[in-house]
């Protein structure tokens, strides 16, 4: 998994501009991704690369599209040191995972990592280095494992029909 | 067990439980969801697919983003909104009859102290200001509250703001709100709700409430909310669609921090590019010279908006370097614009006016800018390319500073100007 490296107060007008809001539609915003500010990053992006970055990741507009251009992107993981409100739920409703760790000054744009979600290891393949993290709250890995809350939802109304 | 903040009220009330503490993870009901025409698709369809059928009657659809569409595919997109709504017998807000949909939200009754409110836009906090607890939701799970009624939160921390003493002529809630965001910057309410006190508050207008809350979001809060008083009241008798009852924090309520503002501080401020905690007097930018102003948007688009921009442009002209934009945020505002003829005003001094839509504010159409260019704005973000192309600049500001500028062609302190 390659690492994309990004800064501080990533907001979701960076992510997906609005010229592009008039699909919903994954596939159709992944080229768009970072379209004004990192115009690379749509066209090199692999299935399975992850994204690193600073504080607040995610924040600005509560788009949903952000997240759904990053998955349709193929971006596995964002790991950030801290999300934005809105975007956090956003991502986790549409089971994108998100790791809270600082881990900003120890990888570098490039790098080749692997993660062990249940074990919470960050494995820097480049560097040859480790990094632990802490789960999000149960519920959150609840959504996550079950790949967002429409499945949640749709689990929970087939329990009280029984 | 101390007292309680008004979220921690609000949100333990709607999940019916005694008391709930920051961090609890609760399950509550909602009063109402709104959603507009660039979120509104994906959660008719995440609804559909959970197949469980759609509480119609707390669903508020409005288009507003892309009004009138700008192109095929918003007008694809609008199209299918429209026929959920209509399908469904949600609330429905049409171009023409409604408007930018936090004003709509509020004008036409469905906010009112002690709710809880979700919208897919991230301004739904701006109802706060009428004492709801209201908040930016995504579109998925607004899809969840069509179907079900409810939705997960984690109960916020609470921050309290105190605003103290007399605001300065040419001096509103805009510049309160930028003010703040240059004190605790972009992620200085992360997660947090915060609550408005002070003499400062108890003066100003349900507007500049609304223009306080609405920015809350810059700061990262999850809410904004300010105890009802009777200017809420009165702006609802009439207005408000059923019952309400006014929630206040207890006297020992706990807040994780207390801010304190001497309103005399406070200065006409100027968010520079390319964030909103980006903050300085607007005193100190008399050398920027600007290429479009623009008056509008969920955070400065109401009637006492206009009324302050059409003082400083009444006999006055825009100047011959700007075009200026002038957009009422709904279409109840327009008419009153009309009838008060702050229209005429704007018109004679130049400026190009037109019906309620969100427009140049996310650079999706009706001003967006070029290469280059700088926009002075009353709205609520100035983020890399958000009004158009990645070197334009958007610096935002209070009506009076936007309209100004306008006619100086240079950012001004409108104190400044009158003298």
């Amino acid at each position: 998994m390659r690492v994309w490296k990004f800064g501080d107060n990533v907001d979701t007008d960076q992510i997906i501009p609005a010229e592009y809001l008039t699909t919903a539609d994954p596939e159709k915003l992944a080229p768009h991704v970072f379209a004004k500010v990192r115009p690379d990053f749509a066209v090199s992006v692999q299935k399975g690369d992850v994204i690193v970055a600073g504080h607040n990741f995610g924040c600005g507009s509560s788009r949903e599209h952000a997240p759904r251009a990053l998955k349709g992107a193929g971006i596995k993981c964002v790991i950030a040191k801290s999300f934005a409100r809105i975007f956090f739920r956003n991502a986790i409703n549409i089971g994108l995972r998100l790791i809270e760790a600082d881990i900003y000054d120890k990888v570098s744009d490039g790098d080749e990592i692997d993660i062990d979600f249940k074990r919470g290891i960050i494995r820097n393949l480049t560097k040859n280095e480790e990094y632990a993290f802490k789960p999000l709250p149960e519920f959150m890995e609840k959504l996550l494992e079950m790949g967002g809350l429409v499945p949640y939802v749709k689990e929970r109304l087939r329990e009280k029909k029984k | 067990m101390g007292g309680r903040t008004i979220a921690e009220k609000i949100l333990s009330a709607k999940a019916g439980v005694e008391r709930a503490e920051p961090g609890d993870i609760l399950e509550c009901e909602i009063d109402y969801v709104m959603v507009n025409d660039i979120t509104g698709v994906p959660a008719f369809e995440v609804c559909e697919e959970i197949g469980a059928g759609m509480l119609n009657e707390r669903v508020v659809v409005v288009q507003d983003h892309y009004v009138p569409a700008k192109d095929i595919p918003s007008a694809e997109q609008a199209k299918a909104l429209r026929e959920f709504a209509l399908k469904y017998k949600t609330h429905y807000y049409e171009i023409g009859k409604g408007g930018i949909c936090h004003q709509v939200m509020i004008e036409e009754g469905f906010v009112a102290p002690g709710r809880l409110i979700v919208g897919a836009d991230s301004h739904t906090c701006s109802y706060g200001a009428l004492g709801a607890f209201a908040t930016g939701i995504g579109s998925t799970e607004a899809g969840v509250v069509f179907a079900t009624g409810k939705l997960w939160f984690r109960v916020p921390e609470t921050q309290k703001f105190v605003v103290e003493g007399s605001l300065r002529p040419f001096v509103c809630g805009k510049d309160v709100v930028l003010h703040i965001l240059g004190e605790i910057g972009v992620a200085g309410s992360k997660y947090k709700a915060q609550e408005f006190y002070g003499s400062t508050i108890k003066e100003l207008s349900l507007s500049d409430r609304i223009t306080i809350a609405n920015m809350s979001v810059e700061a990262g809060a999850k809410t904004c909310i300010f105890p009802p008083d009777e200017k809420v009241f009165s702006f609802l008798k009439g207005r408000v669609r059923g019952e309400y009852e006014p929630v206040y924090a207890d006297d020992d309520a706990s807040y994780d921090e207390i801010f304190e503002f001497n309103a005399e501080e406070i200065v006409p401020m100027v968010a520079k590019p390319f964030s909103p905690d980006n903050v300085v007097p607007a005193s100190e930018l008399s050398d920027e010279e600007i290429d479009q102003a623009f008056i509008g948007s969920c955070t400065n688009g109401r009637i006492e908006d206009l009324r302050l921009a059409a003082t400083i442009l009444k006999g006055r002209k825009v100047h011959p370097s700007v075009r200026m934009i002038v957009v009422p945020a709904s279409q109840s505002v327009f008419k009153q614009a009309l009838r008060e003829r702050l229209i005429e005003i704007f018109l004679e001094a130049g400026a190009f006016v037109c019906s309620a839509t969100c427009g140049a504010c996310l650079g999706g159409h009706l001003g967006v800018l070029a290469e280059g260019e700088k926009c002075i704005s009353t709205t609520n973000r100035n983020f890399i390319g958000r009004m158009g192309h990645k070197n334009a600049e958007v610096f935002l500001a209070s009506p009076a500073v936007v309209a100004a500028s306008a006619v100086t062609g240079k950012i001004t302190d409108p104190s400044h100007l009158l003298s």
